[in-house]
């Protein structure tokens, strides 16, 4: 008998359920927390002795432990590589999020923003000390604006969110200045719900508008709640159901007839870069997810940026800071005077998310006009092969050919006592994270897979055979193996209710430990 | 294209299956008007070699602080990062992930996010802390409104001590989201007094500490005001290595604490992205904007991390959200709570007693500049120094003669004569004693 | 001692002169695992279908709306430990507050247990 054949004869199924002595498994390292790994003065860092000074902290300092765990470098590296293996990532596989747009995060970008001369540079050296910087941010502003079509760009917004924020504050500091005070803004739907939290942050009233039978902005709910007192229609085109909205120049000439503003949820920009002119589309302001489209990390959940191009009547409005060209170069507009005196004024810190810029200043020159193009068609052209290659096996929410996103429901696995979530889980222990589930709220059960132009085919295809094996397997009645996943993944199904219920926030020792995080 | 993997084999087979002749099908819906027909007017694609170039070009035009003796601060600083930070935070488990919504795989996020949280509840001596905001300055915005919804009024005392950015982004989000600000003049020599300000639609003071002058104070009298008459006491924290010497927030009484962590893990990035630090009292957990990762188990009984409190956020409660926030600065989180890991309590208290003495050093030598004087009596690692004329000049003139030698208050604090003289200068651990004397020399020739 | 029902899933029932207003059960299965409920301070005036009360789950929070107009009497204080009741005593010990009832005729105008029945069913 070979050393093979022994070991495998010696093999019993049930091994694979052995619990270990450790809680570790294989390469999967059980790794408790920093304040668990405390020793007192251990430190991962060489400090010298301080200088003897008298001190001028007058009377100010701080009395008593803060509590941090002291760790050498060596359980640092293995702590944070340990956990890190614990996570799933777009280097790892695919993420088919909808509206989320996950694709490769290209290493030039890191490469480059790694360059002292960006890296290292204070956001309030003197202006002639940085002129490298504000070109860089002058030229990030030239390819946006091209790329969509529209004449301004406010750079600052610190992620999408923030950037709608933006939008909705130009739109109520024109309105404000038109004198006009309107109150309500509508919102389709389908809107992701940031939308709506925007809205009423700045004051409105929010009011939705029905999507019809093919999943679009319905025309005659958009007309009847239509009026003088309405500040903005927020529309995401293509939209959360993965769909171009064909009447959005009918939209936009019925929002502007009421004396409204035209706001464009730039979140599926991945679907039309390089085809479409979005000043054409007849919108007034729209926010980039410099995360999304312009392949900028998600390092987990941010950070982001989120710059907003304007239109000729919103761009006064813009927040501070401006970089304008005088005959000195370039320099700063810091202040509410002279030429930025309509300007909203600062809705952040510094200037903007620098970081950000250079890496998606990078993915665009690498990109160039030709490859921006060809990112939207491969988008779009992965996003109907996902559609197409399931469509008979899952159930598509509408019909017709999609945009970059492939909107389903749960009509398939209607009867089978497995809910949208119970698939999700199944996935994860193909080893695939999830689509969107659940959004947009008005398809139910809703499965919205956005694939992106950076899976090849053949990505594509496993995943497909995956997700129809799943399927099938759902249909015939496999409740108990859906409802039990997942079963591979470093935790299992965790306890959300418990959480809520009662939050535990932060660690704390136990009673009667030694090392006090306190 | 080295980021495209579909070849033309490929789309053509796939146009196939999905049953198009070309992929101008797919974008039929498209208004004629907004087709684009070929391409737009930008350079075409270009390799690692030739991008590399081109930006490193426009790099090489910018002084890079740690190139030059430099005493930056205001709200911003330039602190020794350990090598094993910017590694770890490449991994692409942690570079490339997506928010944790999916807790049984992203529990190495998540495990980060709870570390980080008690973290930052531990040096602002608070109670909770959430997952982090954008900044500081809009942690301070999320900080006002979220006292404005736990008192019910809409009126928001700003300190003179508060850096101008916070200020203006307080404002500006009173002014679009409906509430008051009550604006201290600046504050220099540390001496205002808020407390008679307060009243009965007060909702919160929000003071600086250190603040934005260098100055130290303590306002647990202050905040005691506060909760007399019904109002929460909020505190700014910009430089969060003071904590490492400086009685914390939570032990003067604060309410809440917003602040700007990028002083550890990251470095100056020009400003973003940064890390709005948030901590406050249990109780307020309910009206805590942004992401809160909390502890629980998973069904074999082993401890896990989910994302918890769900139901305040955007994308549950839509218009009624405690904010319209939907990242956090997650990646900036995780570089903040591995140099805080690193340098763990003996070394945050080393560091900041270290920073505190190169700050005294430095404001010795520069008080012996003729015709200059320290205007801050109590400071962490940052004063204010008052010259004989305006400061911005002498910035521009000791940035010819290569040192970056403060920020001119004037930048922040505009329109204000009594200012203009005022130079705000920090030092810390990166500073060498003959970074400073050749700071204070090439001063004192400036100043002749 | 009827028991009324609304569209939006509320319940109320009148004794003497105080109404008891709480969630249904067919209302909870909706929700999933209640995690918090906010309820409405004692003296406040609620309207007719107007919010009073917040309930949350994990993954949604939904509004609760006064069935009838009046006063809040009284408020469920055992929901901040135990939101689990709202789950396991709907029609109980899982009520939320207790009212005024400012105008009886609004009670005509709701479903009683059989209409309410029917209503849900047609919600398939």
């Amino acid at each position: 008998m070979s050393e093979w054949s022994k070991a495998v004869s010696g093999f019993k199924s049930e091994d694979k359920e052995t619990p270990t002595l450790s809680g570790s498994r294989g390469l999967q390292e059980e790794e408790p927390p920093l304040f668990e790994q405390d020793a007192p003065g251990r430190c991962g860092v060489d400090l010298p002795d301080p200088p003897a000074v008298k001190s001028r902290l007058g009377g100010m300092a701080r009395q008593g432990a803060i509590g941090l765990p002291g760790l050498s470098e060596p359980q640092v590296i293995r702590h944070y590589m340990r956990i890190s293996q614990k996570n799933y990532a777009i280097d790892t596989g695919i993420y088919p999020l909808g509206s989320c747009t996950m694709k490769h995060n290209p290493r030039l970008n890191e490469k480059i923003a790694r360059l002292p001369g960006f890296a290292d540079i204070h956001p309030l050296q003197p202006v002639s000390t940085v002129q490298g910087a504000l070109e860089l941010m002058d030229e990030i502003a030239h390819w946006i604006k091209t790329l969509t079509g529209m004449p301004a760009v406010a750079l600052s917004p610190g992620a999408g969110a923030h950037g709608e924020l933006c939008g909705m504050m130009c739109i109520r500091a024109a309105l404000d200045h038109r004198g006009e005070h309107r109150k309500r803004v509508l919102v389709p739907e389908s809107a992701h719900g940031t939308n709506p939290a925007t809205a009423a942050a700045c004051g409105y009233s929010v009011d939705p508008i029905k999507a019809d039978a093919g999943g679009r902005v319905d025309l005659a709910s958009l007309r009847e709640k239509l009026g003088q007192d309405v500040a903005a229609f927020m529309l995401t085109n293509p939209s959360t159901c993965g769909l171009f909205e064909r009447d959005v120049r009918e939209i936009a000439d019925m929002v502007h007839g009421a004396g409204a503003y035209f706001y464009c949820d730039g979140a599926n920009f991945n679907a039309i870069v390089g085809r479409v002119n979005c000043a054409e589309l007849g919108i007034d302001v729209m926010h980039l997810n410099l995360h999304k489209t312009f392949s900028t990390p998600h390092g987990g959940g941010g950070p982001g940026s989120g710059p907003v191009v304007l239109a000729k009547s919103l761009a006064p409005y813009a927040p501070l800071p401006w970089v304008v060209h005088d005959a000195q170069g370039l320099r700063l507009v810091e202040h509410k005077d002279g030429e930025a005196k309509t300007s909203l004024g600062r809705i952040k810190g510094n200037h903007g998310q620098m970081g950000m810029f250079v890496r998606a200043l990078s993915y665009m020159m690498s990109h160039g006009s030709d490859g921006l193009r060809q990112v939207a068609e491969d988008a779009v052209l992965n996003a109907n092969y996902l559609l197409a290659s399931l469509k008979d096996e899952l159930t598509p929410a509408f019909p017709g050919t999609c945009m970059h996103e492939a909107l389903f429901d749960d009509r398939f696995l209607e009867g089978t006592g497995i809910t949208t979530l119970d698939f999700a889980k199944a996935m994860t222990d193909e080893g695939y994270h999830p689509m969107t589930m659940y959004f947009p709220l008005i398809v139910h059960g809703a499965l919205l897979m956005e694939p992106t132009e950076t899976e090849s085919k053949d990505s594509l295809d496993r995943f497909i055979a995956v997700i129809k094996g799943l399927a099938r397997r759902a249909k015939a009645g496999e409740v108990g193996y859906f409802q039990a996943a997942p079963r591979l993944t470093p935790r299992r199904r965790l306890d959300e209710t418990l959480a809520a219920r009662k939050p535990v926030l932060r660690w704390r020792p136990k009673p009667g430990e030694r090392r006090a995080a306190e | 294209m080295r980021y495209l993997p579909l070849t033309d084999t490929d789309r053509k087979a796939m146009l196939a299956t999905i049953g198009v002749e070309s992929i101008d099908a797919l974008f039929k819906d498209v208004p004629k008007a907004a087709r684009i027909g070929g391409l737009l007017d930008l350079p075409r694609h270009q390799g690692e070699l030739e991008v590399e170039r081109a930006l490193g070009a426009m790099a090489a035009k910018n002084v890079a602080m740690g190139s030059v003796p430099s005493f930056l601060g205001a709200g911003v600083y330039r602190h020794h990062v350990p090598a094993a930070v910017d590694h770890l935070i490449q991994r692409g488990e942690f570079l490339t992930s997506y928010t944790p919504y999916q807790p049984e795989i992203s529990q190495g996020t998540l495990q980060v996010l709870f570390e980080f949280q008690t973290q930052v509840a531990l040096i602002t001596g608070m109670e909770l802390a959430n997952a982090s905001l954008y900044d500081g300055a809009t942690a301070c915005a999320e900080a006002v409104m979220m006292a404005n919804r736990l008192t019910q009024r809409k009126k928001a005392i700003l300190s003179g001590s508060l850096h101008p950015h916070y200020r203006d982004t307080v404002e500006t989000y009173g002014r679009f989201v409906g509430f008051e600000t009550v604006l201290a003049g600046p504050d220099p020599a540390g001496k205002e007094t808020l407390a008679s300000r307060i009243d009965a639609a007060t909702s919160c003071v929000v003071v600086q500490n250190p603040g934005f002058f260098g100055e130290l104070r303590d306002h647990t009298a202050l905040g005691e005001a506060c909760h007399k008459a019904g109002a929460l006491l909020i505190v700014i924290v910009t430089e969060p290595v003071s904590l490492g010497a400086v009685k914390p927030p939570g032990a003067m009484g604060a309410d809440i604490v917003a602040g700007e962590g990028q002083a550890l893990g990251m470095g100056l990035v020009f400003g973003g992205p940064h890390l709005g630090l948030f901590a406050t009292r249990d109780r307020f957990v309910r009206q805590v904007p942004g992401r809160l990762c909390g502890e629980t188990v998973d069904v074999d009984g082993r401890r896990g991390y989910v994302l918890t409190l769900s139901a305040r956020e955007q994308h549950i409660r839509r218009e009624k959200a405690t904010s319209n926030i939907c990242t956090n600065s997650n990646l900036c989180a995780l570089a903040f709570s591995i140099h805080l890991a690193l340098l763990g309590e003996a070394g945050l208290t080393r560091l900041a007693a270290i920073n505190h003495g190169k700050a005294v050093q430095l404001a010795e030598r520069l008080a012996a500049v003729p015709d200059c004087s320290v205007v801050t009596d109590s400071f962490f690692n940052e004063f204010t120094l008052r010259l004989p004329r305006a400061a911005a000049p002498v910035v521009e003139a000791l940035a010819q003669r290569r040192i970056l030698g403060g920020v001119p208050v004037s930048r922040l604090h505009p329109g204000h004569a009594e200012l203009e003289n005022l130079l705000l200068v920090a030092a810390n651990e990166t500073n060498t004693n003959a970074d400073m004397g050749a700071f204070a020399a090439a001063l004192t020739e400036v100043l002749r | 001692m009827t028991v009324k029902y609304t569209k939006d899933h509320e319940w109320v029932r009148v004794e003497g002169g105080t109404a008891t207003v709480g969630i249904t059960d067919y209302a909870q299965g909706q929700l999933g695992d209640v995690v918090y409920v906010e309820v409405p301070d004692v003296g406040r005036k609620l309207e007719q279908g107007k919010e009073a009360a917040v309930v949350e789950s994990v993954k949604a929070a939904s509004e609760v709306y006064a069935p009838i107009t009046g006063q809040v009497t009284a408020a469920n204080g055992e929901l901040a430990g135990e939101p689990a009741r709202v789950n396991s005593d709907a029609m109980g010990g899982g009520w939320f507050f207790k009212m005024t009832v400012a105008n009886p005729k609004e009670l005509e105008g709701l479903m009683d247990e059989t209409q309410y029945q029917a209503y849900v069913e047609g919600l398939g």
